[in-house]
């Protein structure tokens, strides 16, 4: 399991525009280097993000072999309603891991 | 690893200016050039001193607002508590008794055209050769949250001098248990391993003062200068008192609050008793000024003579310089002095300046008595700096009995050496 750490408001006001900053620990491994032993490392990265609030999306990202490990996302989004904020991320097997951050809208 | 022969094989043909050959007929062109040198710590006093050993007949200036000169190298046994910070201090009469123009007043503007440069005072002083040493200083704001007052409650300490000694206070002042948290940056800073000589003998006051704190560093990057060495020597001595949090595992700063004595990574805040931020870092303020420093805040140079490819007859050397893969070190600053002031005298003379061998050790303390070290050897061949492959070299890890501490001996010669070269 890869470790993912999520920074975001518990709570926020209707209409507040919320800043949301997430980092998942993975290799990235581009495919293209090689490894002590003189043998290609094979590629191993995340293909897809997405992050659905109350159901809907929005935020996705494609990544490719270029962007380091440990990708961190931060971005913004405007707090309408209380529910769940839904991290998911997709590795290039179809394996994927997922974190749930749960928003109140006084 | 190419352990001892090789290292001190590099060293003893870099020993005094052996590596160097001297000039046969020191004839010179021009009756009399004038050379000035702005700033005066490691580079610019050791280049002053070699433009007068290669040109005689030269007229030597030295600029340095400061009476006498604090060295970096040896300043974190200072914060340990282990030397006095009166040690690191040299003065200038050395360079004064051998002919150099000493004038202790700031240099601060320079016109290239005119080839003059402007002093504090208001007066003028011109030169046919202007060589700038002007060291680092702090990118103020880069780091969120640290300002010039900022460092008089979380110092940086990354300038030897008042900083050093606002550290040690705070370290004495801390009560046992207290935290000690350090802030490293991401490359280019001045001095790579230097954070982590600092750490590793923190921790050796904290777990022989004050055994109930400890220090955490936190950490912009993944992998660090004698990173392996470090490690293994923190987990044999200071296990219980010294955490290192690299980039990967959230270790880097993002901001701090002096007031809070806080600093925060992208998913953590920290407090401290006390903290040490180093910031990051740009060429010494003068460079900007002078248009020698590019859009990095550091400074491009032709490595074979260390001339500033953005203005004619000045040259930068030492930690202003973008000089990578040699390292922002004294030694560095050192020995580019000594190439700098052969290429103007070779110049002066009417000769080509040619290319030439380059080298720099670096000595760490991981105990008051133990020391690591590295050294790399770099070409300047076709203008490019390049480390020599096969060449240079490291300590080896899981040492003989002995080894750690006859670097630590090595460390010390090498200081007395630099220093009494440097300054006389």
């Amino acid at each position: 399991m890869a470790t993912i750490r999520i920074a975001a408001p518990d709570t926020a006001s209707a209409g507040e525009v919320i800043e949301l900053k997430v980092l998942i620990q993975h290799p990235m491994e581009t495919g293209y280097r090689s490894g002590p032993d003189g043998k290609r490392i094979e590629r191993d990265i995340i293909e897809t993000f997405e992050v659905t609030y109350d159901g809907e999306t929005v935020f996705e990202a494609d990544l490719q072999p270029g962007i380091a490990a440990n990708p961190i996302f931060t971005f913004y989004t405007r707090a309408t309603t209380s529910g769940p904020i839904v991290f998911k991320w997709t590795g290039q097997d179809g394996e994927s891991w997922s974190e749930t951050h749960d928003l109140t809208v006084e | 690893m190419t352990w001892s022969p090789k290292r001190r094989d590099v060293l003893a043909g870099l020993a005094g200016t052996a590596a160097l050959p001297l000039l046969a007929s020191p004839a010179i062109a021009k009756a009399q050039p004038k050379v000035v040198i702005v700033g005066g710590g490691f580079g610019g006093a050791a280049t002053a001193r070699f433009v007068k050993t290669y040109l005689p007949g030269a007229s030597v200036t030295l600029i340095e607002p400061q009476a006498c000169y604090t060295a970096c190298p040896f300043s974190n046994l200072v914060i340990a508590g282990l030397r006095s910070l009166e040690a690191q201090q040299f003065g200038y009469e050395g360079l004064k008794a051998i002919g150099i123009n000493v004038i202790g007043d700031r240099a601060d503007d320079v016109d290239p055209a005119a080839r003059t440069v402007t002093l504090g005072s208001g007066d003028t002083v011109s030169y046919d050769k202007l060589i700038l040493s002007p060291g680092i200083d702090i990118r103020w704001g880069a780091l969120e949250g640290y300002d010039e007052s900022a460092a008089s409650v979380m110092p940086h300490a990354w300038k030897a001098g008042p900083q050093t000694s606002l550290l040690r206070q705070q370290l004495e002042a801390m009560s046992d248990g207290g935290t000690v948290i350090m802030s490293v940056p991401t490359a280019p800073y001045r001095c790579p391993p230097g954070p982590y000589e600092r750490a590793s003998l923190i921790a050796h006051y904290l777990k022989t003062q004050k055994p109930a704190s400890r220090l955490i560093i936190l950490d912009a990057k993944d992998e660090f200068s004698k990173g392996p060495l470090f490690l293994e020597a923190w987990a044999e001595h200071y296990p219980d008192h010294l955490e290192w949090i690299g980039a990967s595992d959230f270790g880097r700063v993002i901001s701090v609050d002096p007031g809070a004595m806080a600093l925060s990574t992208d998913f953590d805040t920290y407090e401290a008793d006390v903290a040490n931020v180093i910031p990051p870092q740009k060429a010494g303020e003068i460079a900007a000024r002078v248009g020698v420093a590019d859009q990095t805040g550091w400074c491009p140079i032709d490595p074979v003579d260390f001339s500033s490819t953005l203005q004619p007859n000045i040259y930068v050397i030492g930690d202003a310089t973008i000089a990578a893969p040699m390292p922002k070190s004294a030694f560095s600053a050192n020995l580019q002095a000594k190439l700098c002031a052969l290429q103007i005298a070779r110049e002066l003379n009417g000769e080509t300046p040619a290319p030439t061998i380059l080298a720099n050790t670096c000595y760490s303390y991981v105990t008051p008595d133990g020391a690591v070290s590295i050294t790399g050897v770099y070409s300047n061949e076709g203008g490019q700096l390049s480390s020599i492959e096969g060449s240079g070299g490291l300590s080896p890890a899981n040492p003989a009995p002995g080894v750690r501490a006859a670097e630590a001996a090595e460390a010390e010669a090498w200081f007395q050496q630099i220093t009494q070269q440097t300054f006389g």
